[in-house]
Protein backbone atom coordinates (compact mmCIF):
# COMPACT_ATOMS: atom_id res chain seq x y z
CA UNK A 1 0.00 0.00 0.00
CA UNK A 2 1.88 2.99 -1.09
CA UNK A 3 1.75 6.48 0.79
CA UNK A 4 -0.15 9.04 -0.94
CA UNK A 5 0.29 11.52 1.13
CA UNK A 6 1.99 12.89 4.56
CA UNK A 7 -1.51 11.81 7.06
CA UNK A 8 -2.08 8.36 5.29
CA UNK A 9 -2.53 5.87 7.31
CA UNK A 10 -4.15 3.50 5.20
CA UNK A 11 -6.10 2.38 1.88
CA UNK A 12 -8.58 0.73 0.71
CA UNK A 13 -8.05 -1.43 -2.77
CA UNK A 14 -10.69 -0.79 -4.99
CA UNK A 15 -9.95 -2.79 -8.02
CA UNK A 16 -7.39 -4.46 -9.58
CA UNK A 17 -7.09 -3.67 -13.29
CA UNK A 18 -4.65 -6.80 -13.81
CA UNK A 19 -4.56 -10.43 -13.10
CA UNK A 20 -1.62 -13.00 -12.41
CA UNK A 21 0.54 -13.85 -15.71
CA UNK A 22 0.12 -10.42 -17.09
CA UNK A 23 2.94 -8.22 -18.58
CA UNK A 24 3.46 -4.75 -16.94
CA UNK A 25 5.51 -2.20 -17.78
CA UNK A 26 6.62 0.96 -16.01
CA UNK A 27 3.87 3.48 -15.39
CA UNK A 28 1.22 0.69 -16.28
CA UNK A 29 -2.07 1.25 -13.87
CA UNK A 30 -2.55 -2.03 -12.17
CA UNK A 31 -4.94 -1.27 -9.68
CA UNK A 32 -6.92 1.71 -8.08
CA UNK A 33 -6.93 2.85 -4.29
CA UNK A 34 -9.12 4.58 -2.20
CA UNK A 35 -7.85 6.99 0.29
CA UNK A 36 -9.79 9.51 2.50
CA UNK A 37 -8.96 11.99 0.12
CA UNK A 38 -9.40 10.34 -3.21
CA UNK A 39 -9.41 7.13 -5.58
CA UNK A 40 -6.13 7.19 -6.65
CA UNK A 41 -4.51 4.85 -9.83
CA UNK A 42 -1.60 2.69 -8.91
CA UNK A 43 1.39 2.65 -11.43
CA UNK A 44 3.66 0.24 -11.94
CA UNK A 45 7.71 1.25 -11.08
CA UNK A 46 8.96 -1.70 -12.71
CA UNK A 47 8.45 -3.65 -15.86
CA UNK A 48 7.79 -7.70 -15.82
CA UNK A 49 4.69 -10.12 -14.65
CA UNK A 50 2.63 -9.97 -12.27
CA UNK A 51 3.02 -13.37 -9.98
CA UNK A 52 0.64 -12.48 -7.10
CA UNK A 53 -2.59 -10.38 -6.25
CA UNK A 54 -2.33 -10.50 -2.36
CA UNK A 55 -4.75 -7.83 -1.90
CA UNK A 56 -8.81 -8.47 -2.51
CA UNK A 57 -10.89 -5.76 -3.67
CA UNK A 58 -12.14 -4.09 -1.01
CA UNK A 59 -9.89 -4.91 1.72
CA UNK A 60 -8.37 -1.98 3.62
CA UNK A 61 -4.59 -2.01 4.23
CA UNK A 62 -2.30 -0.50 6.21
CA UNK A 63 0.31 2.03 3.87
CA UNK A 64 3.67 -0.56 3.48
CA UNK A 65 1.51 -3.64 3.40
CA UNK A 66 2.33 -5.97 -0.02
CA UNK A 67 -0.66 -5.65 -2.59
CA UNK A 68 1.00 -7.55 -5.22
CA UNK A 69 4.11 -9.25 -6.00
CA UNK A 70 5.67 -8.80 -9.41
CA UNK A 71 8.54 -10.20 -10.60
CA UNK A 72 10.91 -9.53 -13.22
CA UNK A 73 11.34 -11.02 -16.52
CA UNK A 74 13.14 -14.72 -16.34
CA UNK A 75 12.64 -15.00 -12.36
CA UNK A 76 10.49 -17.61 -11.29
CA UNK A 77 7.30 -17.35 -9.49
CA UNK A 78 8.06 -18.04 -5.75
CA UNK A 79 5.45 -19.37 -3.81
CA UNK A 80 7.53 -18.33 -0.76
CA UNK A 81 6.63 -14.46 -1.71
CA UNK A 82 4.48 -13.82 0.75
CA UNK A 83 3.92 -10.11 2.18
CA UNK A 84 6.18 -8.93 4.19
CA UNK A 85 3.83 -6.99 6.31
CA UNK A 86 0.53 -9.24 6.82
CA UNK A 87 -2.92 -7.47 6.47
CA UNK A 88 -4.91 -7.32 8.98
CA UNK A 89 -8.78 -8.61 8.49
CA UNK A 90 -10.53 -6.02 5.99
CA UNK A 91 -11.80 -2.79 8.03
CA UNK A 92 -15.47 -2.29 7.98
CA UNK A 93 -16.40 0.04 4.91
CA UNK A 94 -19.70 2.08 4.92
CA UNK A 95 -22.28 1.00 2.08
CA UNK A 96 -23.05 3.60 0.16
CA UNK A 97 -26.13 5.92 0.81
CA UNK A 98 -28.29 6.34 -2.17
CA UNK A 99 -27.58 9.88 -2.16
CA UNK A 100 -23.90 9.20 -2.62
CA UNK A 101 -21.80 6.89 -5.50
CA UNK A 102 -18.91 5.19 -4.93
CA UNK A 103 -16.85 4.75 -8.41
CA UNK A 104 -13.71 3.76 -9.35
CA UNK A 105 -11.92 6.13 -11.78
CA UNK A 106 -11.43 3.89 -14.43
CA UNK A 107 -16.04 3.29 -14.45
CA UNK A 108 -15.85 7.14 -14.54
CA UNK A 109 -14.07 7.56 -16.78
CA UNK A 110 -15.56 4.96 -19.40
CA UNK A 111 -18.82 5.93 -18.40
CA UNK A 112 -18.30 9.58 -19.43
CA UNK A 113 -16.81 7.69 -22.81
CA UNK A 114 -19.78 5.84 -23.09
CA UNK A 115 -22.50 8.25 -21.78
CA UNK A 116 -23.50 6.52 -19.18
CA UNK A 117 -25.55 8.23 -16.32
CA UNK A 118 -23.74 6.85 -13.50
CA UNK A 119 -26.78 7.62 -10.89
CA UNK A 120 -28.40 4.59 -13.17
CA UNK A 121 -25.78 2.41 -12.33
CA UNK A 122 -26.15 -0.31 -10.22
CA UNK A 123 -22.61 -0.92 -8.43
CA UNK A 124 -21.22 -4.59 -7.78
CA UNK A 125 -18.38 -4.17 -6.73
CA UNK A 126 -16.83 -3.88 -3.05
CA UNK A 127 -19.62 -2.60 -1.05
CA UNK A 128 -21.38 -1.65 -4.15
CA UNK A 129 -18.72 0.14 -5.68
CA UNK A 130 -19.01 0.89 -9.37
CA UNK A 131 -16.71 -0.96 -11.38
CA UNK A 132 -15.70 -0.97 -15.33
CA UNK A 133 -17.94 -4.36 -15.90
CA UNK A 134 -21.46 -2.23 -14.27
CA UNK A 135 -20.64 0.94 -16.63
CA UNK A 136 -20.13 -1.62 -20.17
CA UNK A 137 -23.08 -3.78 -19.12
CA UNK A 138 -25.04 -0.55 -18.72
CA UNK A 139 -23.79 0.94 -21.61
CA UNK A 140 -25.23 -2.48 -23.72
CA UNK A 141 -28.84 -2.29 -22.04
CA UNK A 142 -28.76 1.71 -23.03
CA UNK A 143 -30.47 2.52 -26.75
CA UNK A 144 -28.81 6.16 -26.16
CA UNK A 145 -27.44 7.96 -23.47
CA UNK A 146 -29.86 10.35 -20.77
CA UNK A 147 -30.94 13.56 -22.23
CA UNK A 148 -29.27 15.50 -18.98
CA UNK A 149 -27.10 13.87 -16.12
CA UNK A 150 -27.89 15.10 -12.92
CA UNK A 151 -24.81 13.66 -10.70
CA UNK A 152 -26.40 12.41 -7.12
CA UNK A 153 -24.91 15.06 -4.35
CA UNK A 154 -22.32 13.64 -2.82
CA UNK A 155 -20.80 13.90 0.38
CA UNK A 156 -17.33 13.46 0.56
CA UNK A 157 -17.14 12.21 4.85
CA UNK A 158 -13.72 10.54 4.57
CA UNK A 159 -12.33 13.61 2.79
CA UNK A 160 -14.03 15.64 5.42
CA UNK A 161 -12.32 13.27 8.51
CA UNK A 162 -8.58 13.54 5.89
CA UNK A 163 -8.97 17.35 6.27
CA UNK A 164 -9.89 17.61 9.72
CA UNK A 165 -6.97 15.82 10.64
CA UNK A 166 -4.83 17.64 8.91
CA UNK A 167 -5.59 20.73 9.84
CA UNK A 168 -6.42 19.93 13.40
CA UNK A 169 -3.18 18.82 13.54
CA UNK A 170 -1.83 22.30 12.07
CA UNK A 171 -3.50 24.20 14.37
CA UNK A 172 -2.28 22.00 17.49
CA UNK A 173 0.91 21.96 16.29
CA UNK A 174 2.33 24.81 14.14
CA UNK A 175 2.64 28.21 15.35
CA UNK A 176 1.11 30.06 12.90
CA UNK A 177 1.94 34.10 12.14
CA UNK A 178 0.80 35.83 9.28
CA UNK A 179 2.11 38.37 6.84
CA UNK A 180 0.13 40.11 3.60
CA UNK A 181 1.08 42.22 1.30
CA UNK A 182 -0.56 44.24 -1.57
CA UNK A 183 1.12 43.35 -5.25
CA UNK A 184 0.31 45.71 -7.97
CA UNK A 185 -0.27 43.45 -10.93
CA UNK A 186 -0.29 46.26 -14.01
CA UNK A 187 2.67 44.95 -15.87
CA UNK A 188 2.41 41.31 -15.10
CA UNK A 189 -1.07 41.44 -16.36
CA UNK A 190 -0.43 43.82 -19.21
CA UNK A 191 2.31 41.15 -19.91
CA UNK A 192 -0.03 37.97 -19.83
CA UNK A 193 -2.35 39.82 -22.23
CA UNK A 194 0.58 40.16 -24.54
CA UNK A 195 1.43 36.73 -24.13
CA UNK A 196 -2.06 35.58 -24.76
CA UNK A 197 -2.66 37.44 -27.69
CA UNK A 198 -0.08 35.22 -29.81
CA UNK A 199 -1.18 32.02 -28.56
CA UNK A 200 -3.87 30.43 -29.27
CA UNK A 201 -7.34 30.04 -26.94
CA UNK A 202 -6.01 26.72 -26.23
CA UNK A 203 -2.43 27.62 -24.71
CA UNK A 204 -3.36 30.89 -23.24
CA UNK A 205 -2.47 31.25 -20.02
CA UNK A 206 -4.13 31.99 -16.73
CA UNK A 207 -2.78 34.74 -14.03
CA UNK A 208 -2.33 32.10 -11.51
CA UNK A 209 0.24 30.62 -13.61
CA UNK A 210 2.60 33.82 -12.68
CA UNK A 211 1.86 33.75 -9.55
CA UNK A 212 3.06 29.88 -9.00
CA UNK A 213 6.10 30.72 -10.74
CA UNK A 214 6.80 33.98 -8.97
CA UNK A 215 6.26 32.19 -5.81
CA UNK A 216 8.45 29.33 -6.99
CA UNK A 217 11.41 31.98 -7.61
CA UNK A 218 10.74 34.02 -4.77
CA UNK A 219 11.31 30.70 -2.95
CA UNK A 220 14.78 30.57 -3.61
CA UNK A 221 15.21 33.37 -2.40
CA UNK A 222 14.22 32.15 1.09
CA UNK A 223 14.85 28.64 0.90
CA UNK A 224 14.01 27.92 4.50
CA UNK A 225 10.44 28.29 3.43
CA UNK A 226 10.56 25.80 1.05
CA UNK A 227 11.41 22.52 3.70
CA UNK A 228 9.59 20.81 6.15
CA UNK A 229 9.50 20.40 9.73
CA UNK A 230 10.10 17.04 11.21
CA UNK A 231 11.70 15.89 14.38
CA UNK A 232 11.52 19.36 15.68
CA UNK A 233 14.11 20.42 13.17
CA UNK A 234 13.85 22.34 9.64
CA UNK A 235 15.01 20.41 6.53
CA UNK A 236 15.17 22.02 3.60
CA UNK A 237 14.24 20.74 0.38
CA UNK A 238 16.15 21.29 -2.92
CA UNK A 239 13.07 20.76 -5.33
CA UNK A 240 10.50 23.02 -5.66
CA UNK A 241 6.98 20.80 -5.59
CA UNK A 242 4.23 23.27 -5.54
CA UNK A 243 1.09 21.88 -4.21
CA UNK A 244 -1.85 23.50 -5.49
CA UNK A 245 -5.16 23.53 -3.92
CA UNK A 246 -7.69 22.16 -6.13
CA UNK A 247 -11.76 22.36 -4.76
CA UNK A 248 -13.86 19.52 -6.35
CA UNK A 249 -17.04 19.67 -7.42
CA UNK A 250 -18.50 17.33 -5.03
CA UNK A 251 -16.80 18.69 -2.21
CA UNK A 252 -13.41 19.12 -0.47
CA UNK A 253 -10.21 19.61 -2.20
CA UNK A 254 -7.18 17.62 -2.98
CA UNK A 255 -3.58 19.15 -2.78
CA UNK A 256 -1.29 17.43 -6.08
CA UNK A 257 2.24 19.15 -6.72
CA UNK A 258 3.28 20.90 -9.56
CA UNK A 259 6.70 19.56 -9.70
CA UNK A 260 9.52 21.44 -10.21
CA UNK A 261 7.72 24.69 -10.87
CA UNK A 262 10.93 26.64 -10.58
CA UNK A 263 12.23 24.80 -13.51
CA UNK A 264 9.57 24.90 -15.66
CA UNK A 265 8.46 27.77 -17.48
CA UNK A 266 4.74 29.69 -18.51
CA UNK A 267 3.55 27.36 -20.41
CA UNK A 268 4.73 23.86 -18.92
CA UNK A 269 3.24 25.15 -15.76
CA UNK A 270 -0.20 26.36 -17.08
CA UNK A 271 -0.09 22.71 -19.09
CA UNK A 272 0.53 21.24 -15.60
CA UNK A 273 -1.88 23.02 -13.70
CA UNK A 274 -4.26 21.98 -16.73
CA UNK A 275 -3.65 18.42 -16.28
CA UNK A 276 -3.66 17.97 -12.48
CA UNK A 277 -7.06 19.63 -12.01
CA UNK A 278 -8.40 17.70 -15.17
CA UNK A 279 -7.33 14.74 -13.30
CA UNK A 280 -7.94 15.44 -9.72
CA UNK A 281 -12.10 16.11 -10.75
CA UNK A 282 -12.08 13.35 -13.01
CA UNK A 283 -10.65 11.02 -10.37
CA UNK A 284 -7.86 10.15 -12.06
CA UNK A 285 -4.82 11.15 -10.30
CA UNK A 286 -1.99 8.89 -10.52
CA UNK A 287 0.11 8.12 -7.17
CA UNK A 288 3.10 9.54 -8.65
CA UNK A 289 0.86 12.69 -8.94
CA UNK A 290 -0.12 12.44 -5.24
CA UNK A 291 3.74 13.49 -4.32
CA UNK A 292 4.26 15.41 -1.13
CA UNK A 293 4.77 19.00 -1.73
CA UNK A 294 7.25 21.51 -0.34
CA UNK A 295 5.10 24.20 0.01
CA UNK A 296 1.29 24.87 -0.82
CA UNK A 297 -0.71 27.51 -2.83
CA UNK A 298 -4.30 28.64 -2.13
CA UNK A 299 -5.86 30.72 -4.57
CA UNK A 300 -9.37 31.74 -3.68
CA UNK A 301 -9.48 35.10 -6.20
CA UNK A 302 -12.32 33.56 -8.25
CA UNK A 303 -14.50 32.93 -5.07
CA UNK A 304 -14.31 37.13 -4.68
CA UNK A 305 -12.25 36.33 -1.72
CA UNK A 306 -9.95 39.23 -1.10
CA UNK A 307 -7.28 37.85 1.36
CA UNK A 308 -6.57 34.39 2.63
CA UNK A 309 -5.45 33.44 5.85
CA UNK A 310 -4.94 29.63 5.21
CA UNK A 311 -3.59 27.01 7.20
CA UNK A 312 -0.26 25.14 6.80
CA UNK A 313 -0.31 21.38 5.80
CA UNK A 314 2.32 19.80 7.81
CA UNK A 315 4.78 18.99 7.78
CA UNK A 316 5.22 22.12 5.24
CA UNK A 317 5.65 25.19 6.44
CA UNK A 318 4.83 27.83 4.53
CA UNK A 319 1.38 28.46 2.85
CA UNK A 320 0.67 30.97 0.40
CA UNK A 321 -2.21 32.51 -0.29
CA UNK A 322 -4.04 34.78 -2.78
CA UNK A 323 -7.05 36.97 -3.42
CA UNK A 324 -8.99 38.41 -5.68
CA UNK A 325 -7.21 40.54 -8.39
CA UNK A 326 -9.08 44.42 -7.90
CA UNK A 327 -8.79 47.39 -9.03
CA UNK A 328 -8.19 50.28 -6.44
CA UNK A 329 -6.55 53.51 -6.08
CA UNK A 330 -2.74 53.36 -6.04
CA UNK A 331 -0.19 56.12 -4.81
CA UNK A 332 3.03 55.34 -6.50
CA UNK A 333 6.29 58.34 -7.13
CA UNK A 334 3.52 61.56 -5.91
CA UNK A 335 1.39 59.97 -8.85
CA UNK A 336 -2.46 58.74 -8.36
CA UNK A 337 -3.50 55.83 -10.47
CA UNK A 338 -5.90 53.07 -10.57
CA UNK A 339 -3.85 49.45 -10.72
CA UNK A 340 -4.96 46.32 -10.60
CA UNK A 341 -3.82 44.77 -6.88
CA UNK A 342 -3.74 41.16 -5.76
CA UNK A 343 -3.59 40.72 -1.97
CA UNK A 344 -0.59 37.75 -1.07
CA UNK A 345 -0.68 36.44 2.26
CA UNK A 346 2.34 34.27 3.55
CA UNK A 347 1.29 31.75 6.49
CA UNK A 348 4.60 30.37 8.03
CA UNK A 349 5.62 28.45 10.64
CA UNK A 350 7.37 30.40 13.27
CA UNK A 351 9.17 27.35 14.47
CA UNK A 352 10.54 27.31 10.84
CA UNK A 353 11.02 30.62 10.43
CA UNK A 354 10.13 34.30 11.87
CA UNK A 355 8.57 37.62 10.14
CA UNK A 356 11.38 39.13 9.03
CA UNK A 357 12.32 35.86 6.24
CA UNK A 358 8.38 36.03 5.84
CA UNK A 359 8.57 39.15 4.80
CA UNK A 360 11.62 38.80 2.86
CA UNK A 361 9.55 36.40 1.03
CA UNK A 362 6.52 38.91 0.03
CA UNK A 363 9.40 41.42 -0.98
CA UNK A 364 10.78 38.83 -3.16
CA UNK A 365 7.44 37.75 -4.74
CA UNK A 366 6.50 41.09 -5.88
CA UNK A 367 9.91 41.94 -7.39
CA UNK A 368 9.40 38.58 -9.31
CA UNK A 369 5.92 39.68 -10.80
CA UNK A 370 7.18 43.23 -11.33
CA UNK A 371 9.81 41.28 -13.79
CA UNK A 372 6.68 39.62 -15.26
CA UNK A 373 9.52 38.75 -18.64
CA UNK A 374 11.86 36.72 -16.27
CA UNK A 375 9.55 34.43 -15.17
CA UNK B 1 -27.06 29.68 -37.27
CA UNK B 2 -30.36 30.56 -34.91
CA UNK B 3 -30.73 31.38 -31.53
CA UNK B 4 -32.02 28.56 -30.31
CA UNK B 5 -29.01 26.45 -31.80
CA UNK B 6 -26.73 28.35 -29.73
CA UNK B 7 -28.18 28.21 -27.08
CA UNK B 8 -28.28 24.90 -27.39
CA UNK B 9 -24.43 24.53 -27.85
CA UNK B 10 -23.47 27.07 -25.13
CA UNK B 11 -25.94 24.47 -23.03
CA UNK B 12 -23.88 21.33 -23.85
CA UNK B 13 -20.44 22.83 -23.14
CA UNK B 14 -21.28 23.98 -19.80
CA UNK B 15 -23.07 20.69 -18.75
CA UNK B 16 -19.46 19.39 -19.33
CA UNK B 17 -17.91 21.89 -17.05
CA UNK B 18 -20.63 21.51 -14.45
CA UNK B 19 -22.42 18.02 -14.87
CA UNK B 20 -23.99 18.44 -11.37
CA UNK B 21 -25.74 21.72 -12.31
CA UNK B 22 -29.75 21.77 -13.62
CA UNK B 23 -29.06 24.12 -16.00
CA UNK B 24 -32.97 24.75 -16.79
CA UNK B 25 -33.11 26.51 -13.20
CA UNK B 26 -30.58 28.96 -14.18
CA UNK B 27 -32.09 32.39 -14.95
CA UNK B 28 -30.42 33.63 -18.43
CA UNK B 29 -29.43 36.73 -16.94
CA UNK B 30 -27.66 35.08 -13.72
CA UNK B 31 -24.11 35.05 -13.47
CA UNK B 32 -22.85 32.02 -14.57
CA UNK B 33 -19.56 31.70 -13.13
CA UNK B 34 -21.68 31.77 -9.27
CA UNK B 35 -24.79 30.18 -10.42
CA UNK B 36 -22.49 27.09 -11.41
CA UNK B 37 -19.04 27.51 -9.18
CA UNK B 38 -16.84 27.95 -12.47
CA UNK B 39 -13.45 29.29 -11.83
CA UNK B 40 -11.40 30.54 -14.21
CA UNK B 41 -9.58 27.54 -15.22
CA UNK B 42 -13.69 26.00 -15.77
CA UNK B 43 -14.21 29.52 -17.47
CA UNK B 44 -11.40 28.95 -20.02
CA UNK B 45 -12.61 25.93 -20.87
CA UNK B 46 -16.16 27.07 -21.68
CA UNK B 47 -13.77 29.83 -24.22
CA UNK B 48 -12.38 26.29 -25.85
CA UNK B 49 -15.51 24.29 -25.78
CA UNK B 50 -17.10 27.17 -28.05
CA UNK B 51 -14.15 27.60 -30.23
CA UNK B 52 -14.72 23.94 -30.79
CA UNK B 53 -17.88 24.02 -31.26
CA UNK B 54 -19.04 26.86 -33.29
CA UNK B 55 -15.49 27.76 -34.60
CA UNK B 56 -15.18 31.24 -32.51
CA UNK B 57 -12.64 32.42 -31.02
CA UNK B 58 -13.05 34.57 -28.05
CA UNK B 59 -10.63 37.32 -27.64
CA UNK B 60 -9.43 37.41 -23.72
CA UNK B 61 -10.70 41.13 -23.73
CA UNK B 62 -14.05 40.27 -24.38
CA UNK B 63 -14.25 37.70 -21.41
CA UNK B 64 -15.65 40.30 -19.12
CA UNK B 65 -18.65 40.92 -21.48
CA UNK B 66 -19.40 37.33 -20.93
CA UNK B 67 -21.00 37.02 -17.55
CA UNK B 68 -24.84 35.38 -18.34
CA UNK B 69 -25.97 32.57 -20.69
CA UNK B 70 -27.73 36.11 -22.80
CA UNK B 71 -24.42 37.75 -22.71
CA UNK B 72 -22.90 34.49 -24.35
CA UNK B 73 -25.78 33.73 -26.58
CA UNK B 74 -25.71 37.80 -27.78
CA UNK B 75 -22.32 37.97 -28.37
CA UNK B 76 -22.61 34.55 -30.26
CA UNK B 77 -25.13 35.05 -32.25
CA UNK B 78 -23.20 38.56 -33.34
CA UNK B 79 -20.35 37.15 -34.17
CA UNK B 80 -21.81 34.41 -36.42
CA UNK B 81 -24.23 36.65 -38.38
Amino acid sequence: MPSLGADMQEGTLIEWSVKPGDRVKRGDIIGVVRTEKADIEIEVYHDGVVDQLLAKAGETLPVGAVLAVIREEGEEAAAASAPAIQPPAPAAVPTPSAARLHVSPLARRIAQELGVDLANVQGTGPHGEIIKEDVERAAVALKKPPAEKRAAPEFRAGMRRAIAAAMARSNREIPHYYLETKIDLQKALKFLEAENQKRSINDRLLSVVLLIKAVALALHDVPELNAYWVDDQLQLKDAVHIGFAISLRQGGLVVPAILDADRKNLDQLMQAMRDLITRARSGRLRSSEITDATVTITNLGDLGVETVHGVIYPPQVALVGFGRIIEIPWAENGMLGIRPVVTATLAGDHRATDGHRGAQFLTALNQHLQEPEKL
Amino acid sequence: MSEAEIRGAVSKILRKIAPEANLDRISPDENLREALDIDSFDFLNVMIGLHEELKIEIPESDYQKLRTLNDLVSYLSNRLK
